[in-house]
């Protein structure tokens, strides 16, 4: 197993991975819209109503994969011709139907309004509706913008849109609060749990998460909040909140024994737990998902991986596939790579791991396709072509919709790209 | 501005990637925003498709709209030509393109390429997928077939097979079956579109002497465009069912000039037989409600009642081009067309009705799955569970097998209701037993004894509640409702024992 790398230096963002190339063409990825499908479930009384087309009530539908049993916390207020030619006026058709969804819907506390392509262009003004409908609905629900359009946002960055909107709304810190820990980006609920133990046994308090689980718990924030980054597509949530005077805290993602440990250590020092102190509460658990991951790594050990840029998880799983699997790594993509963020990342990664932001995906899949790489990791409508083309793939949206942070889950993030091979070693037809 | 949950219909362009997917040599260049691509999954997820559509998408971002999409537009229609040389193109925007107004038609002809290039207008604000698929077919076709020209003299008479399309409710199948029908009657058949032909094919639509029309969702314009300017007749009959399988034979060979006796005789349906059969029996007057496309629904009312037996209590479509042929329909079963794309009132309906067998699309099944109601799929939109691995048609006399088996499978046997009516007060029977095939989660529904019907609360005498035990678990909402319903309508406070067996009476069938 590798060392630990050490991580001083990284603050001034000193890396010398491989040189991104830009690539500009086809992008074969999903709209911020996307990100309603976990967003919904992760603050379980919000709701959250697109104002856009017939288009994006049919992509969330269909990039939830299945349809909902009840009755979903997410809708489409979809735009007409009369909405469009100006025959009906706007704000009164958008008041209207929150009127009648928040009469219908008697629980739902937070209400985003969330902007798509249509509703950019043609420039409707929803932070204003939302001012609006805010007054009126006041106190039982409070009403919020963000845009998840596919002109402005590229799948995961619509999280980022959605928390970035929720950041000026939370409550500033006491004055002399003591120093507190956010930890910023949608995890499941149980990966949240077991670093809320962790954190506590380290020391490290009072521990709180965004988003919350329940609209009303908004965790405060000022200059004595640090903010670790749970997910790495969260440029805009980290600029909100250090304009709120929170401090980042610098870390690789948490995704692998090696990658949690440094995520939890660079809190842990932030903290002033000493290094002993932190070996001893971690250790337990790190050998556990190092045991964990002994089980793939036969599998996947020196097998080559294609990433297609997908959530700008990419870096982060490339590091792991590259370090903890000993995976052989044929190209990372990513729709966008944030560099102050990805630094840590970028440090531990293979320096012969080109890294290619943006997409022309025809040329992509020509590179792929004369790559022969052994596992591609790609969208849903990338992953039956290449296997019928003789490819393993991995679906990458499988990423977003698992648990796959933290030491218990490392494991199971090493069996999701282990299984399609596995798969293929069993089957005889 | 219209407030939806869930859609029955995508938006027009993917009707349009429906036909360009089923087709050979086409490509199609559509002026999207990044996003619009998750189209892509539903062809190679849903349909397990293993190559990705024809599809080339501008995907441009905010950035490109200060600059000049309309130059991205032209470069992404010529690296398609340039990449996949397809036979002939079709052009047109997204919803988000469409505002734009970069008008894509005329870029591409600007283009010169070399291959017919088609240009769509889908207006995305007002029409949907069926329609776009429509559309597009018809634009293909009107654009390909050129003009009339004389008919090769033939021993045989030729027939085009028109609608079938990617992604819709068992294509695949029904055309192999009804290519096999028209064998047997000894009709060629020329060109099947879109689904599996190439731009080249719809060249040759114009010798054959008629079309046969699947699926007049997608299919009827183009059809109607054919009569008209090659003066092919096509047919009106939509071969789902025993009699309309019949009626489509007589029809075909009509327009073939042939003699239909001998495919008549050969059909080789089991459905009549297994209709007659004694364990049939139960199957009599069971209550349906059905909801699909305009095709499908209006087909599978009349199997309902004049192949199973059953009673239409609902029929609807969310298909309003076609809501005046569903409205003819449904007052032939004495019901009012349900005609919404809203899926709450679908189920609304559903529930106020409470039928034993729902027949609709994957919407209706998440309904009926909710309701605790049996379910069977038989319209798009599909899901993956529609695109099984064997064959599995609907149309055609083989068809009608397939449909006998999935309406009649969710539902409980005869001989298994009269069985449980003869050991209803053994241990394994009771009320929390639901029907085994309909898994354990499908406990039926009960609701507490006082009901509020019509603003009027219903009290259940201690009597009549015992009394209400004694009827089999499986029946005994229903009889619930009805006795509910009864006493509601006749302004009784209290069910006794009487007004349950008053209500029996009233009801019975």
């Amino acid at each position: 197993m590798n060392a630990l790398a050490p991580l001083s230096g990284l603050a001034n963002g000193a890396c010398d991975a491989a040189p991104v190339i830009q690539e500009r063409g086809q992008r074969e990825v999903f709209c911020g819209l996307t990100g309603i499908v976990w967003l919904h479930r992760k603050i379980q009384d919000a709701f959250f109503l697109v104002v856009g087309s017939r288009t994006c009530a049919h992509l969330i539908q269909s990039a939830a994969g299945v349809m909902i049993f009840a009755e979903p916390r997410f809708a489409t207020a979809i735009l007409e011709d009369r909405d469009l030619a100006g025959v009906a006026d706007i704000d009164d058709e958008l008041d209207a139907v929150v009127d009648r969804l928040l009469a219908r819907r008697p629980e739902i506390k937070l209400l985003f309004l969330v902007g798509s392509c249509p509703s950019e262009v043609i420039k409707i003004d929803l932070s204003r509706a939302a001012a609006r409908q805010s007054r009126q609905h006041a106190p039982r629900v409070r009403i919020l913008s963000y845009s998840g359009s596919g002109i402005e946002t590229t799948f995961t960055q619509g999280e980022d849109a959605c928390l970035a909107a929720l950041v000026p709304t939370l409550p500033p810190e006491a004055e002399g609060a003591p120093h507190s820990l956010l930890v910023v980006g949608a995890l499941a609920d149980i990966v949240e749990d077991q670093f809320a133990r962790l954190f506590d046994v380290l020391g490290v308090a009072p521990v709180r998460f965004l988003p919350m689980r329940r609209a009303a718990d908004l965790p405060p924030v000022g200059p004595s909040t640090s903010f670790l980054l749970a997910q790495p597509f969260l440029a805009d949530t980290a600029h909100a909140l250090q304009e709120r005077g929170a401090r980042w805290i610098e870390a690789p993602f948490p995704l692998g024994a090696e990658g949690v440990t440094l995520w939890l250590r660079a809190a842990a020092k932030a903290f002033g737990v000493s290094e002993a102190r932190f070996d001893a509460v971690t250790s337990p658990a790190r050998a556990r998902a190092e045991q964990a991951l002994a089980h793939y790594r036969d599998a996947l050990a020196g097998k080559r991986v294609f990433l297609f840029p997908d959530s700008q998880l990419e870096p982060a799983l490339a590091r792991f596939l590259a370090r903890e699997m000993a995976m052989r790594i044929v190209e990372i993509g990513t729709p966008y790579l944030h560099r102050r963020h990805m630094a840590a990342e970028l440090y531990l990664l293979p320096k012969d791991a080109p890294i290619v932001e943006g997409q022309h995906v025809e040329k992509q899949l020509d590179r792929c396709r004369a790559a022969r790489p052994d596992l591609v990791v790609c969208g849903l409508g990338l992953a039956n072509p290449l296997e019928a083309e003789g490819f393993a793939t991995k679906w990458s949206i499988e990423l977003l919709f698992s648990p796959i942070q933290g030491y218990d889950q490392a494991g199971d993030l090493a069996e999701l790209f282990a299984r399609p091979l596995n798969r293929r070693a069993r089957l005889e037809v | 501005m219209q407030l939806t949950l869930w859609t029955y219909e995508g938006p027009p362009h993917v009707g349009a990637m429906r036909v360009a997917a089923a087709m050979r040599g086409l490509h199609y260049v559509l002026h999207a925003p990044q996003g619009d691509t998750y189209a892509d999954l539903l062809f190679t997820m849903i349909e397990r498709r293993d190559m990705r559509p024809p599809v080339t998408y501008t995907t441009f971002q905010a950035r490109d709209l200060g600059a000049d999409t309309a130059e991205l537009f032209k470069s992404a229609a010529r690296e398609a030509y340039e990449r996949f040389s397809p036979q002939a193109m079709i052009v047109g925007a997204s919803c988000t393109a469409e505002l734009l107004q970069d008008d894509p038609g005329g870029l591409a002809k600007a283009l010169d390429l070399p291959c017919p290039v088609i240009p769509l207008e889908l207006p995305a604000y007002q029409k949907k997928e069926n329609w776009g698929a429509s559309e597009t077919f018809y634009r293909l076709v009107r654009g390909l077939a050129g003009a009339r020209r004389d008919r090769p003299s033939r021993a045989r008479k030729s027939c085009n097979i028109l609608g079938p399309t990617a992604l819709g409710f068992r294509c695949r199948d029904d055309v192999r079956e009804i290519e096999k029908l028209l064998a047997t009657l000894g009709v060629d058949v020329n060109v099947v579109a879109p689904l599996g032909a190439s731009p080249k094919d719809l060249t040759r639509l114009g010798d054959a002497d008629f079309n046969v029309l699947l699926y007049p969702e997608i299919g009827l314009a183009a059809a109607q465009w054919l009569e008209r300017a090659h003066g092919q007749p096509f047919t009106r009959s939509i071969p789902i069912g025993v009699g309309a399988t019949r009626d489509f034979v007589v029809e075909v060979a009509r327009m073939a000039e042939i003699d239909p006796a001998t495919a008549l005789e050969t059909n080789d349906s089991r459905l009549p037989w297994y209709s007659r059969s004694v364990d049939s029996t139960y199957l009599t007057g069971k209550r349906v409600f059905i909801f699909g496309d305009a095709t499908h629904a209006i087909a599978a009312a009349r199997i309902a009642q004049d192949e199973l037996g059953f009673e239409v209590v609902g029929l609807g479509t969310y298909a309003r081009e076609f809501a005046r042929d569903v409205r003819e329909a449904a007052a032939r079963y004495g019901v009012e067309a349900l005609v919404t794309d809203d899926y709450l009132d679908v189920e609304a309906k559903v529930a106020e009705l409470q039928p034993e067998l729902v027949l609709g699309t994957q919407m209706e099944r998440h309904i009926a799955k909710r309701l605790g109601l049996p379910c069977a799929v038989i319209s798009a939109p599909v899901h993956v569970q529609d695109f099984p691995a064997r064959y599995s048609p609907h149309m055609g006399f083989e068809g009608a097998n397939v449909i006998f088996d999935s309406w009649v499978h969710p539902l409980m046997m005869g001989l298994e209701e009269h069985l449980l009516t003869m050991f209803r007060d053994d241990a394994e029977f009771h009320d929390g037993a639901a029907p085994s095939h309909l898994g354990e989660e499908q406990e039926p529904r009960r609701p507490s004894s006082a009901a509020v019907v019509s603003d009027i609360v219903l009290a259940w005498a201690d009597d009549a509640e015992k009394e209400l035990k004694k009827i089999p678990f499986f029946v005994r909402g229903k009889a619930r409702r009805n006795t509910e319903k009864f006493a509601a309508e006749r302004g009784l406070a209290t069910i006794t024992v009487e007004t349950l067996y008053d209500a029996k009476a009233h009801f019975a069938r």
